[in-house]
């Protein structure tokens, strides 16, 4: 099965759900994602089908990289290269051969899927503060202080000279991997390839994510007009 | 952009109510008590427009016992099922938060009655037949 797929973010909006609730999502396009290669237990010691996402240009297509996309007959070299892990053993083999290189997958392997986790870059912040990096809390600005946005104290001791490991710093923040998870699907768009997820997701808009299926299920709805018992004894 | 432009337009009401800032409106609003549905009428004066397409919201200011209470509706939702203007307002700027430091009379003497020469575009028969698109910038730009 498969149970990833790349994509990218488009931006957040809103739409109304059935009930006339306003719902925040975020727009994702997700796929077209050639195959690219196929890897088997047989031969490479596991399941996995590489996949890739986002025409480039062709003209900044390497020859080794051409090379490797001719086999699924892609001309343009793809933005993004990821593997997604099949099933170990012979589940995951028999599965793979459905799969021939230059597959195209698609949003629609999301159809029904209640819920899924989105992994996204996180916008850049370069060297940040304290403030910024940790929610420190600020010092003051008046009455003589200059401990304005400084880190304060990194160690207390006399006999323990030298800092903590993981002592809260200034440094780079931003640029890593995040993944929210159990993100509600509100809709799919098979045409365009286009999905909406309920909430945010980590990173810029147009920044590649990775779409994961959980296997989450939706709730029964609450049935209609059950008669409330008291919870405490009525009296007639 | 464009594909969000493209979303929003899917969740885009196709008979828009046509009101101005300033107007005492009437805003019929779809409630479900539970597996019922009937119509609830909030009446008040709008005070506001903010947004655009479908994630235009008008806050509506009311005085109830006393009390100030105003409430922010999604101009689309599916929940609002009508909006009729009941008294229009000639107001002098596009956001009419000054109201909520008035009390008594002076909330009313804010408002004006009366056509505005070619700004009309309350009357009944726009009503039937609104242009969304035109609409919205008008107000704003007031």
């Amino acid at each position: 099965m498969v149970t990833e797929l790349l994509g990218k973010k488009i931006g957040m909006t809103q739409v109304f759900a059935e009930n006339g609730d306003v719902v925040p999502v975020t727009v994702l396009e997700v796929g077209p994602c050639p195959v690219l290669q196929i890897k088997t237990d047989k031969t490479d010691g596991y399941n996995a089908v590489q996949v890739g996402f986002g025409a480039g240009k062709k003209k900044n297509l390497k020859k080794p990289m051409a090379g490797h996309l001719k086999k699924s007959k892609i001309e343009h070299p793809q933005r993004v290269i990821r593997e997604v892990r099949f099933a170990d053993g012979e589940t995951g083999s028999k599965e793979l051969e459905k799969f021939k290189l230059g597959d195209q997958l698609k949003v629609d392997i999301f159809d029904g899927i209640y819920k899924v986790s989105v992994t996204g870059v996180t916008k850049g912040r370069g060297f940040a503060g304290m403030i910024k990096r940790w929610n420190k809390s600020r010092g003051k600005e008046t009455h003589g202080s200059n401990n304005v946005r400084e880190i304060g104290s990194t160690g207390s001791d006399t006999r323990l000279t030298h800092i903590r490991p993981g002592k809260h710093m200034p440094g780079h923040y931003g640029v890593e991997s995040v993944k929210v998870l159990n993100l509600e699907v509100i809709r799919i768009d098979k045409d365009k390839n286009i999905m909406l997820v309920r909430g945010a997701v980590a990173g810029p808009n147009g920044g590649y994510v990775v779409v994961h299926k959980t296997n989450l299920v939706r709730p029964a709805p609450p049935k209609a007009e059950t008669k409330k018992k008291s919870v405490h004894g009525q009296r007639k | 952009m464009n594909i969000i432009e493209e979303i929003q337009k899917s969740s885009l009401k196709k008979k828009v109510p046509t009101f101005k800032v300033g107007d005492t409106v009437d805003v019929h609003v779809k409630i479900k008590e539970g597996g019922r549905e009937r119509i609830q009428i909030f009446n008040g004066i709008v005070i506001a427009r903010q947004g655009s397409q479908a994630v235009e919201t008008f806050t509506v200011r009311r005085i109830v016992q006393g009390e100030g209470v105003e409430r922010i509706f999604p101009l689309h939702s599916p929940n609002i099922v009508n909006v009729i203007s009941r008294r229009k307002g000639r107001p002098r700027r596009a956001k009419l938060y000054y109201l909520r430091q008035r009390t008594g009379k002076s909330i009313k003497v804010k408002e004006r009655l009366g056509e505005i020469p070619g700004a009309d575009t309350i009357d009944q028969t726009a009503k039937k037949t609104p242009a969304p698109e035109k609409e919205t910038p008008k107000t704003k730009n007031e």
